[in-house]
């Protein structure tokens, strides 16, 4: 098989799809071009704590997988836990991605930082550096440009 | 699984029955090796020559004309390389190639390869369709020109290519032509004297016969230098110890599907064009390659706002094998070369999705697929950031 069972547990059975629409915070990354796009959708209460997440995926399977994952993550998790999560440790809670598939973990933890830029943004905070993508104010062209 | 609908024959396909049979003698009963001198072997010799005799009438060529190789890549490196080696013979140490940007990669990673190794190659452009102009080859070509390799039929999108238009314009050239007609023989009728081919590759797999065995076409009197070195088969051209039990596999396989042709091909045209009827007109569809001059087996479409190979992980689920020129569903990143080629955007090309038909194929799975495809396209696109869910389009302006 090209995936593992986790991650085709994943890509079938996705946890957390969809969008909250009056979510506190909401990041998108990825491009067309490249076929992978994520969005995030948060809700954070007032300690801190991320009380639903949902996404929207357009994207291969371990696309879907990664996002499902990520989700299932952060639900519950504080924003630093949350901000602490890297794409390394989503491919091992699948059971691991094929090296060519390492890059949908990346836009899946660049996905639920750029949503935390986005609720630090809202609030008139400042974004920490590390919710920063790297293509942020300097769209590149590569796969996590948004 | 019991109820699975194999849908990608271009891929490769079951061996026929008839090829089977006609196999099975020669693993433990007539295994003689044809180069020997005895009887027994002899035999073998003479059942190696019969099925390269039935071969070469499937393609109205002679049978002293088909070189047997281990399948239709090895046929198409050893065109291309043996054709420029053989000019090199000649004097012509270096010129150039036409070929298409719609090959298969036997055809262009090689033209690449000789590319590194001085040659000029041009790749020429194809149409929305798919299809080579006759024109635009003829256009392409300079006083130093050694070859024009263009496909007969597309694998990706099923485009049948002016073939023997194309022929007729490097014959009044004098320049060297080479056909891959990996994908169309067996599934349209091939004549080497009619599409003026001096090089045509083929392979087994694709039509019933058996994998690891193809042939490479070489009109009379052109003499290709060997790719494969050894003990002299295959009049010293090809050398390796003939694989008879394949060669009277792939061309039993081939004589019963060119004698089934008219009859199959209007069977599976009639599928296919259920598939593209059913298929290419959910919203933000289109169907991919011609609409008329297309292999009788082949549907293909891209589907906006889904990614290629998620469509074809849920399709597996559903019991149906089909495949995808999205750069997901291979270790690149970019979409199909075919699907770029036709102009489609690489955010498009993402949602590729191509259905081979072939003889275990019917009605039923037809309409398993015209039940399938459609709830996993809407799924998907109701999961995806980009499709507008209420306008029913997507969000993208490309």
């Amino acid at each position: 098989m090209l995936y593992s069972e986790k991650v085709m547990d994943h890509f079938e059975h996705p946890r957390n799809v969809g969008s909250i629409p009056d979510a506190d915070g909401v990041g998108q990354v990825g491009n067309p071009k490249c076929g992978d796009i994520m969005k995030m959708y948060l809700k954070i209460d007032g300690n801190n704590v991320i009380t639903d997440v949902k996404f929207q995926t357009f994207g291969c399977g371990s696309a879907i997988a990664t996002s499902s994952m990520a989700t299932e993550m952060i639900k519950g998790r504080t924003v630093d836990e949350a901000m602490g999560l890297t794409n390394a440790a989503v491919a091992e809670a699948l059971d691991g991605l094929p090296a060519y598939k390492m890059h949908c973990s990346v836009l899946a933890e660049e996905a639920i930082k750029a949503a935390l830029a986005d609720w630090y943004a809202k609030k008139g905070e400042p974004v920490p550096e590390c919710c920063k993508l790297p293509c942020d104010g300097d769209e590149h062209g590569c796969c996590s440009c948004g | 699984m019991t109820n699975r609908i194999y849908a990608d024959h271009a891929a490769t396909a079951a061996l026929s029955h008839t090829a089977l049979r006609a196999m099975e003698p020669y693993f433990t009963q007539k295994y003689g090796n044809p180069s020997s001198l005895y009887g027994f072997g002899q035999q073998a010799k003479a059942d190696l020559e019969k099925a390269r005799a039935d071969l070469a009438a499937c393609l109205n060529a002679r049978p002293e004309e088909i070189y047997f190789t281990s399948g239709g890549t090895e046929a198409d490196n050893w065109a291309l390389k043996g054709a420029v080696e053989l000019m090199a013979l000649k004097g012509k140490k270096t010129g150039h190639i036409i070929t298409s940007a719609i090959e298969h990669h036997a055809v262009l990673h090689t033209a690449q390869y000789l590319e590194k190794q001085g040659y000029s190659v041009t790749y020429l452009p194809v149409d929305g369709h798919g299809r080579v102009d006759p024109a635009a080859v003829e256009a392409a070509i300079r006083p130093d020109t050694l070859l024009i390799s263009i496909m007969a039929a597309n694998n990706e999108i099923g485009t049948i290519q002016p073939v023997a238009e194309i022929g007729a314009v490097a014959r009044a050239h004098k320049i060297l032509f080479h056909t891959d007609a990996v994908q169309a023989v067996g599934h349209i009728p091939v004549d080497v004297q009619a599409w003026n081919a001096d090089l045509l590759s083929l392979s087994g797999h694709k039509f019933g016969g058996p994998r690891g065995m193809g042939a490479l076409y070489v009109k009379k009197p052109l003499r290709l230098p060997p790719l494969i070195h050894g003990g002299g088969q295959e009049k010293g051209r090809r050398s390796g110890t003939e694989n008879v039990a394949g060669a009277v596999g792939m061309a039993a396989a081939l004589k019963e599907a060119v004698a089934r042709l008219p009859e199959e091909s209007a069977r599976l045209s009639a599928l296919r064009d259920r598939l593209i009827a059913g298929l290419a007109t959910l919203p933000y569809t289109r169907l991919t390659g011609h609409p008329t001059h297309r292999l009788p087996g082949i549907a293909s479409f891209v589907f906006e706002g889904v990614e290629g190979e998620a469509l074809l992980l849920h399709l597996d689920a559903k019991g149906i094998c089909a495949s995808s020129g999205s750069a997901c569903s291979s270790a690149s990143l970019d979409p199909s070369h075919v699907l770029l080629a036709i102009g489609l955007p690489h955010a498009i090309a993402h949602g590729s999705l191509r259905l081979s038909l072939g003889p275990d194929n019917t009605e039923a799975d037809v309409d398993a697929i015209l039940k399938a495809v459609p709830q996993v396209v809407e799924y998907l696109r109701a999961m995806s950031p980009v499709w507008d869910a209420q306008a029913q389009k997507p969000t993208w302006e490309l």
